[in-house]
């Protein structure tokens, strides 16, 4: 996986500034300890922020010590986000402001003795590099061959730039890498998506069926406290997962799949309910389209037939159906959130869709709500200029029903192709680490080498960052403003993130990346404003509210313009459809060409001697982004590989070994991993938490601790409908010796 | 006035925010702990039951390290909570030894530390940060002298058990079960 033209550069540690500060970052926030094991800390001050360790981004306040060093982030009572109560991480969020590893300076790649190095250098002159490039690739390519892949708030400013200079080409890899094919199967059936925080009334149901989400391993905030409100309130919990996850240790029925086999068990389900006749008759009768279709359709998917499938027994499909139409319409069959497994993973989503249709779940109270959000205008700025393609044409008319831009297409387009007339020639990567985050690393490092400009903004020496051409360090969340944060809930409710601190080292904030970035394109006129808090006060105003306001209340509730939290009953009401519906047959499938309705396919199961690799979350790292956070890494400095007890047997393994994983592409995974042998998981299947098996050795805390999931995923199932990648088609088998092929390290 | 703690275990999903909010509230130094989570885990696959409990100092009625202590460092203060002065403890790790709950460790500093139920936090009306940060609600602090107080409630309403109760310790974290 060596790359010619662009070769990796560690970020060189020498004249990087100050060393690293022995003992711990963190340890001398207020001073000296002794005699102060009861800490009485005079709080100085406190002010809003809301999180950016991961997407929930949870309101809280941080507290500075007597000395005016970041002391603690607590969550904002207000929030519906998080009540009050951060998670792990985003308590934790101290780490990775005091993270001594952070990138400190802009930073040049240039070749020096033949050899290609980094170096330091003023935003004046990276900004320069970018500049003159871009101008470059608009001139002879335009300006839509320039991808900004960005997962975090700055995406907001950044692709401002972006719209600002032409291109369309913005991306997140939390659609095509995670949650996509749920928001396309929602849209196909009730011309809505599940959104972000998820539309389900867990607080209020009466049963939650998760399948293959691990509500509590991965920490979304508000999800995890409303779950266990549910289990307060005495709900029943169905949890589907091959895996004994901590949401199956809280159900009532924990159905141990064969993994790859969930639409023949959703299928079965809705065989049942139709059959016994447990569905909402009224509600499917007023509010869908295609119940005799489906009828039909599922007639052959009996218990009987689907328990040869997923080797959940006919007795329990049954029993489970029955808990979820007693609960009705207080019933969520729950969408996940991470859900790019098989390649039909639309089709998965739409038979959850369909479930939750027929027991009228959509609209109800205990199902799913009808969020609201209030509409914060764009600070006023010229039209953008019309792009002239897409890299959808370059695609031949594949996902047509991506809602979003596809990272991994873009990624695609990026390596020439003799079929191809137009590639992307240069990537703004923000906030995301996109060699572990796109499955099949080959492919991302082919793209990589062909482009003419990569530039990187981020907190930390990510992998991403030693492919890059020109490192900015951007702040962290904690040392800046950011756009208002606006997402729907029960209640429309606004946020507010400001500074707390002056920024470390020479890093910046992304609203000032942006618009420093358009002076120097001459795009001048897009970033008419002295400063960010000149927007936030101008946006703020539009909506009832003010920058002081704001930097005083941290959150600010607002009136929803309806009284519509739930569909009253039987009232009438038209869905975002081709036929007003909620379509339990597709229309717009079909019109498209797939299936109208879900249809059970076969999967590869592993081959002898391999084990389906399984990857998932864990409640005290997001991704790879909090991988080298020192408190957080105090708690899990790596992960583990989860291995049934049997399997452990046949290969000799004891708890606690460090062994090596190869795929069935043979590709070695280059740092080991500490098994766990546990009974939690099934025998045909491992398990390990995403995020780890840092090859970047700057990373101090994660370089080479546990392995990574993405490298051995390099057999991708595109899903056909909207181009998501099936990460989870990839069998790995155990090496208990360091393979010849890792290099010494 | 007794404080003590309940613990809901079927609620607690072993997250480790309750370790990650007492190590920054106390100052706690990166690699130690003052609570910490346990799992168990029994059966075989697919029959299996898992428990998760947050832990910490039982802040036990009869607490073995107070009556060894040397120095006097080792006390029991307002409600029974168990505190350990710095200025006074030498380090010589006879409360380390006597705890069959293993809550204490020796601060790089010199002095033995563990967890003091916030009661900085406390003594202003405040939940201690565990109690206070738990996303799961699972964590309840109060006086069990009170008998409305939401520990007291817990307890009376819910099965429970306390840990190592053979030692005759008779510790003060309630495990709802």
């Amino acid at each position: 996986m060596k790359t010619n033209r662009r070769s990796f550069i560690k970020i060189s540690g020498a004249g990087l500034g100050a060393a690293a500060v022995a003992g711990s970052a963190i340890n001398f926030a207020h001073g000296s300890i002794i005699n102060e094991a009861i800490p009485d800390v005079k709080v100085a001050e406190r002010t809003p922020t809301y999180c950016e360790i991961c997407f929930w981004k949870c309101a809280g306040w941080v507290t500075k010590n007597d000395q005016g060093d970041i002391w603690k982030i607590e969550g904002h009572k207000d929030d519906p986000h998080c009540n009050g109560r951060l998670c792990p991480r985003g308590t934790g969020g101290v780490g990775m402001y005091y993270d001594e590893d952070r990138l400190k300076t802009p930073l040049i790649r240039v070749e020096k003795d033949g050899k290609q190095v980094f170096k330091q250098a003023t935003w004046a002159e990276a900004f320069k590099v970018v500049g003159d490039k871009l101008k470059q690739i608009a001139k002879d390519h335009g300006p839509e061959c320039v991808a900004l892949f960005t997962h975090g708030s700055g995406g907001k400013f950044l692709g401002h730039f972006m719209k600002a200079y032409g291109s369309p080409h913005v991306t997140a890899p939390s659609f095509a890498q995670c949650r996509g094919p749920r928001e396309v199967a929602f849209y196909a059936t009730y011309g809505e998506g599940v959104l972000s925080p998820e539309r389900t009334d867990i607080r209020n149901t009466k049963c939650l069926v998760l399948i293959g989400s691990h509500i509590g391993e991965n920490m979304h905030n508000g999800q995890v406290q409303e779950m266990s409100q549910a289990i307060d309130n005495g709900a029943t919990i169905i949890t589907v997962d091959p895996r004994f996850s901590t949401a199956a240790s809280k159900s009532k029925h924990w159905l141990p799949i064969k993994p790859s086999t969930d639409i023949a068990l959703l299928l079965s389900w809705i065989h049942v309910i139709i059959k016994e006749g447990w569905y909402d008759k009224e509600y499917v009768e007023k509010y869908t389209f295609g119940f005799d279709q489906l009828k039909a359709h599922v007639e052959p998917f009996t218990p009987e037939w689907a328990y040869g499938k997923t080797t959940i027994e006919p007795k329990v499909i049954r029993e489970t159906a029955k808990e979820m139409a007693n609960a009705s319409p207080s019933v969520i069959i729950h969408p996940g959130r991470h859900v790019t497994w098989y390649g039909d993973d639309t089709q998965r989503l739409r038979a959850v869709a369909i479930l939750n249709a027929l027991l009228g779940s959509w609209g109800r109270r205990g199902g799913f709500y009808n969020p609201d959000k209030v509409s914060i205008p764009d600070f006023p700025h010229p039209a953008y200029p019309k792009p002239k393609k897409s890299y959808l044409d370059m695609m031949d008319g594949k996902y047509s029903l991506a809602t979003e831009v596809i990272s991994n297409g873009l990624c695609d387009v990026t390596t020439p192709a003799p079929e191809r007339d137009c590639n992307i020639k240069a990537w703004i990567v923000n906030g995301t680490n996109l060699i572990h985050t796109l499955p099949d690393q080959k492919k991302t490092l082919e793209a990589i080498d062909s482009l003419e400009l990569l530039v990187a903004i981020d907190t930390m020496p990510m992998e991403i960052t030693g492919y890059a051409d020109v490192v900015l360090p951007e702040c962290t969340y904690l040392e800046r403003y950011d756009a208002i944060r606006n997402s729907p809930h029960r209640e429309p409710v606004i946020s507010l993130r400001m500074p707390a601190t002056k920024p470390k080292y020479d890093s910046k904030p992304d609203w000032w990346i942006a618009q420093q970035l358009g002076f120097e394109m001459g795009l001048d006129e897009y970033f008419q404003y002295k400063d960010i808090e000149e927007v936030l006060d101008w946006q703020l105003k539009q909506v009832g509210s003010s920058l002081a306001e704001m930097q005083k209340l941290g959150v600010k509730k607002m009136k929803r313009a309806y009284d519509d939290l739930y569909i009253p009953d039987g009232a009438d009401y038209q869905f975002n459809t081709n036929t007003g519906k909620i379509e339990l047959y597709s229309t717009e499938l079909q019109n498209e060409g797939f299936d109208p309705m879900p249809v059970f396919t076969e999967h590869a199961q592993p081959p002898v001697g391999f084990y389906r690799l399984n990857y998932g979350r864990t409640p005290v790292h997001t991704f790879s982004r909090t991988s080298n956070n020192p408190n957080l890494v105090d708690i899990m400095p790596e992960n583990d590989l989860w291995v049934n007890p049997r399997v452990a047997k046949l290969w000799g393994s004891k708890n606690g070994q460090y062994v090596w994983l190869k795929n069935q592409d043979d590709i070695v995974s280059q740092f080991s991993i500490k098994v766990r042998i546990t009974e939690r998981i099934r025998w045909d299947s491992v398990y390990m938490a995403h995020g780890f098996g840092h090859s970047n050795k700057k990373l101090s805390r994660a370089f080479g601790k546990g392995a990574s999931d993405t490298e051995l995923i390099s057999n991708v199932k595109y899903d056909p409908i909207m181009g998501g990648t099936g990460m989870r088609e990839n069998f790995v088998t155990i090496l208990t010796e360091k393979p010849e092929t890792v290099a010494a390290s | 006035m007794r404080y003590a703690m309940a613990i809901d275990t079927k609620k607690c999903v072993g997250c480790s925010d309750c370790v990650v909010a007492c190590q920054l509230e106390n100052n706690v130094p990166i690699g130690y702990c003052r609570d910490w989570i346990v799992e168990t885990t029994s059966g075989t696959y697919p029959n299996l039951e898992l428990e998760n409990r947050s832990e910490r100092c039982h802040h036990c009625a009869n607490a073995p390290c107070v009556r060894c202590c040397p120095t006097g460092a080792s006390h029991i203060a307002e409600g029974g909570v168990v505190l350990v002065t710095p200025d006074e403890c030498i380090g010589c790790g006879a409360c380390i030894a006597s705890c069959p709950y293993d809550a204490r460790y020796p601060h790089p500093d010199g002095y033995v530390d563990k967890c003091t139920f916030c009661i900085h936090k406390v003594r202003k009306g405040e939940d201690p940060a565990c109690v206070q940060v738990c996303p799961t609600n699972c964590l309840y602090f109060g006086d069990l002298d009170d008998p409305n107080s939401e520990v007291s409630r817990k307890i009376k309403e819910r099965k429970y058990k306390r840990l190592k109760t053979e030692a005759g310790t008779d510790p003060q974290l309630y495990f709802l079960i």
